[in-house]
């Protein structure tokens, strides 16, 4: 039976007696890449940690090929980790400082591959270096000699050196400069068709996330809010806050144009937060505060993430009965 | 590496650092340059003052033993005792220090619990108590200051471990499937380096100065070895009428001391500069 | 109209063991009374050191050349009292980060009536209730509250809120904002955005943004100057930059902001390199190792900025966009 590369159901993490991630489920497949969107407070590095057992799961499963790997003993997962690597928001601090790139990159290769003379690995680092567009004799530098860009293509390096089935990406353009996000999101992608390596993206940057995934999930204080395919996502977006999401972003040339943007103010300068205390957030929807088409289901009840159309998943009472507002 | 260059700049450093260097040396060939060992007790001139003619340069004891000889040779043990007492506190507080704060949880409270026990007990006592296991000597010395050099260090060191383990490569080693023993050794230890080296720099004149007081105490090296404290015993013996007998190993000292603070002041300013660049 | 702010050949430069960083190389611009100029650029454009040089919050190592005038008062030659008369009162400065702007332990409330007494010379009471009428300003809800909390218990948004608030409470003639709102959600963005047009409405005060984020000085900007390598490489009103940029950094920036309603591109438009340290030398255009129009003169001939021909439109090309 085809079990997805991935799967979460029901995934319920917590520090100390707040749920930062509550009721989390999707399909992650082999060789796609799914985008996670959503702000401070959403719970998407959490969820990205939790899924490498970073982070402590308090409940639910977290499938791999079928297999709960929360289940796992520490030495399993430590055999297994070869397979899930995961890439960073801050390139220089995820490199250790007294190690040179050459070591860095090796070390998954020391970890794992049992049997590799001294020359191959350092073959296999030339070779990897290379790949991610950087020189082979920059090796023996260390971390401090690059700059942001390049340093998140030595963690690159080191994250697929040993072919790993799933890449998480932390945010790992968001502390770039804008003129070279490009270059990373573009290297991954490469890597990606080259490898058909399965990738979480997790980003809140929406121009970035739509370039590289297949599908997006959007998360709301630590819940699924909507589930689509990229182009319907970004085309027809349901839920409210993703659409107060997509109405956010300042886009220049819109702005030239005559438009008063960030548009949609009124469904996104109700509240500067939603002003709910974590007790609050947990019975209803969490968005309710700041939401120009809350009812009074939205108070009491948390609303089920449901389909509303074959590969379109929305969590809304309203938006999903009453008519169905796009744009 | 930009250490090197913070000590260059800073004058005082490098004198120290000249001044360390000829201690070294001197206690190592100064013997050669003399015509007199430690031992040898000449009758003819007994407590002399120190005079450049002559094969006395500084003097003889109440015995006619040569101070010069003595003085080097308690250079020497200062010196040796400082650096070996050194590196027995920096590699055994470095370990359980590491351990401790990388693994946290109740093992980094065992363990500390450990330290805090061997730190509340009174230190001569502690050490009267070794030399009744041990006996006097200088192997005895090298246990007791060992044995009691690695406490802070460890605190230190476990300190460190607990910022470093809150970082970024950590993480990423972990998520690459590193060990706990490979991510102490590799990742924790070199990264914890700077600020220890400069602690264990600042502990040397605190090691010698314990050797030193315990020798004076007649609990250090015995006779017919001599260290910087022994003498300074001696001395104080003689002060109204053979007042060299105490200056001038507690010169020594004293410019020993003087100068291996100012080194370790010099390096902890030039890490200081390193970790916080002032543009 | 008279310029609030006149920086006239600014060059920043400091020194770095034996080198010589230089930051900001022979910059001039103004700000017109009640006007919004926003600044464009990357790292190492040397925008951020250009501002805390006009506030005077440089390190002392800094070695600053030129002319800065805010109102008639000589910013690089005025004494730390006279300097203090005017910062923090007239002409304030919000930061990227407003836990470190903050003082930690000191209630909201406290921060912000130190101010009004120091410079207004009010009294507390009175203080506090210019400061409840400008949290109300910036849309804190429940403001009485708020004066009691400390920073830490605000959220990111709610605390740049307050140092808006804090900002404007002397009726600055001129606010600087660097980077207000990168560290923020963008959701939390678009209302800092609205508030910050608002304000600056009803305060007819001059206002300078310096972001990386060429859509949020969209928003807010009247005339747009875009840096690089520390000078200013074009300069033009909103509208027209953003329509015809000239500069061929301009251009590439835009591209590299996807329009989201567009259909998707195969390749993510990027910048090949990275922009040169501020410790090089130059030598020529330091935006042709990257540009895809470079010529063989670009690399020998820096260019100079000049009007394009189209009024009130600068650039520092030699073969600019649309000529």
């Amino acid at each position: 039976m085809n079990h997805p590369l991935l799967s979460v159901r029901g995934l319920e993490v917590r520090f100390g007696v707040t749920r930062v991630l509550d009721d989390v489920g999707f399909d992650l497949q082999a060789g796609e890449t799914l985008g996670l969107v959503g702000e401070s407070g959403s719970g998407k590095s959490t969820l990205a940690r939790a899924i490498l057992r970073l982070a402590p799961a308090a409940a639910g499963r977290i499938l791999w090929s079928g297999e709960d790997m929360l289940t796992w003993s520490a030495a399993r997962l430590r055999r297994h980790r070869r397979h899930m690597q995961l890439i960073f928001q801050d390139p220089l601090a995820s490199l250790n400082p007294r190690m040179s790139v050459a070591d860095a990159i090796a070390e998954p290769l020391r970890i794992f591959g049992t049997g590799l003379s001294a020359r191959d690995r350092r073959e296999r680092v030339d070779a990897m270096l290379e790949r991610v567009g950087l020189s082979a004799a920059v090796a023996d530098r260390y971390p401090h000699e690059f700059s942001g860009g390049q340093c998140q293509r030595i963690g690159i390096a080191r994250a697929m050196i040993l072919r790993p089935r799933l890449l998480i990406c932390d945010e790992p353009v968001s502390s770039l400069d804008v003129s070279i996000q490009g270059q990373i999101v573009n290297l991954l992608a490469d890597l990606q068709h080259e490898w058909g390596t399965a990738m979480l993206f997790i980003s809140h940057n929406l121009a970035v996330v739509r370039h590289l995934s297949h599908r997006v999930l959007v998360l709301y204080r630590g819940r699924l809010v909507e589930i689509a395919e990229v182009d319907t996502l970004f085309k027809s977006p349901v839920h409210p806050y993703t659409r107060a999401l997509l109405a956010a972003v300042p886009d220049p040339r819109r702005i030239a144009a005559g438009a008063r943007t960030p548009g949609d103010a009124a469904s996104v300068a109700a509240a500067p937060d939603d002003g709910l205390g974590r007790a609050e957030a947990t019975r209803g929807c969490a968005f309710r505060a700041r939401c120009p088409t809350a009812g009074s289901v939205c108070e009491s009840v948390v609303p089920p993430l449901e389909a509303l159309a074959p590969g379109h998943m929305v969590a809304c009472h309203v938006t999903r009965t009453g008519s169905l507002v796009y744009p | 590496m930009s250490r090197g260059r913070g000590l260059r700049s800073n004058p005082a450093a490098i004198t120290s650092c000249v001044v360390v260097a000829a201690y070294v040396l001197l206690a190592l060939l100064g013997p050669s340059f003399s015509p007199n060992d430690i031992q040898t007790l000449d009758w003819n001139n007994v407590a002399t003052a120190p005079a450049l003619s002559g094969s006395h340069w500084f003097g003889t004891d109440r015995l006619g033993r040569d101070l010069y000889a003595r003085t080097l040779e308690g250079m020497r043990t200062s010196l040796s005792v400082g650096l070996v007492g050194s590196l027995i506190s920096l590699a055994v507080g470095i370990a359980f220090g590491a351990v401790s704060g990388y693994v946290g949880g109740r093992t980094d409270r065992l363990m500390m619990r450990f330290i805090e026990v061997l730190s509340g007990l009174p230190l001569i006592f502690f050490v009267i108590l070794l030399t009744v296991i041990f006996g006097h000597g200088r192997h005895f010395l090298f246990v007791a200051i060992g044995a009691v050099g690695w406490l802070s260090m460890a605190r230190i060191v476990r300190g460190q471990a607990l910022s470093i383990r809150r970082r970024d490569y950590i993480e990423a080693a972990v998520a690459s499937g590193a060990g706990a023993a490979r991510i102490i050794v590799k990742h924790v230890v070199p990264n914890l380096m700077g600020p220890v080296i400069v602690y264990a720099a600042l502990t040397v004149p605190q090691i010698i100065m314990f050797e030193s007081f315990l020798s004076f105490l007649g609990l250090g090296e015995q006779e017919p070895h001599a260290s910087l404290g022994t003498l300074i015993a001696e001395g104080a013996g003689e002060i109204e009428t053979a007042a060299w007998i105490l200056w001038i190993p507690c010169t020594i000292l004293a410019a020993l001391l003087l100068s291996l603070n100012i080194i370790g002041d010099g390096l902890r300013e030039a890490l200081d500069l390193k970790d916080h660049p002032r543009s | 109209m008279t310029a609030i702010l006149s920086i006239d050949r600014l060059n920043v430069s400091f020194r770095s063991g034996d080198a010589t960083v230089a930051a900001v190389r022979d910059v001039s611009l103004e700000v017109a009374a009640a006007e919004c100029v926003g600044i464009v650029g990357e790292s190492g454009s040397g925008k951020t050191t250009m501002f805390m040089a006009v506030m005077r919050l440089l390190a002392r190592g800094a070695h600053i050349d030129g002319g800065i005038h805010f109102a008639g008062v000589d910013m690089l030659g005025s004494a730390a009292h006279e300097l203090n008369r005017v910062r923090g009162s007239r002409l304030t400065m919000i930061f990227q980060d407003p836990m470190t702007a903050l003082t930690p332990h000191l209630t909201i409330g406290r921060q912000l009536c130190e101010v009004l007494v120091t410079h207004a010379h009010m009294s507390w009471s009175g203080a506090r209730r210019a400061a409840l009428d400008m949290l109300e300003r910036v849309r804190i809800p429940d403001p009485e509250r708020r004066l009691r909390q400390h920073p830490h218990e605000l959220s990111g948004g709610m605390r740049q809120r307050v140092m808006i608030g804090m900002s404007l409470l002397c009726n600055p003639s001129l606010l600087i904002a660097d980077e207000p709102t990168s560290a923020l959600d963008v959701t939390v963005q678009a209302q800092i955005i609205e508030i910050l047009r608002v304000l600056r409405r009803e305060m007819r005060m001059a206002t300078v943004l310096i972001s990386h984020d060429l859509g949020v000085v969209a928003a807010l900007a009247d005339r747009i100057l875009v840096m690089y390598a520390g000078r200013i490489v074009e300069g033009a009103p909103m509208r027209m930059l953003l329509q015809r940029a000239a500069h061929p950094y301009t251009a590439a920036l835009l591209e590299c902001m996807p329009d989201l309603a567009a259909p998707r591109v195969a390749r993510m438009p990027s910048l090949a390199g990275t922009a040169p340290a501020p410790s090089e030398r130059e030598s020529g255009c330091a935006f042709a190792p990257r540009c895809p129009r470079a010529q063989a003169r670009c690399r020998h001939e820096r260019p100079l900025l000049r009007a394009s021909g189209v009024a009130d439109h600068d650039v520092a090309c030699h073969d600019p966009l649309g000529a």
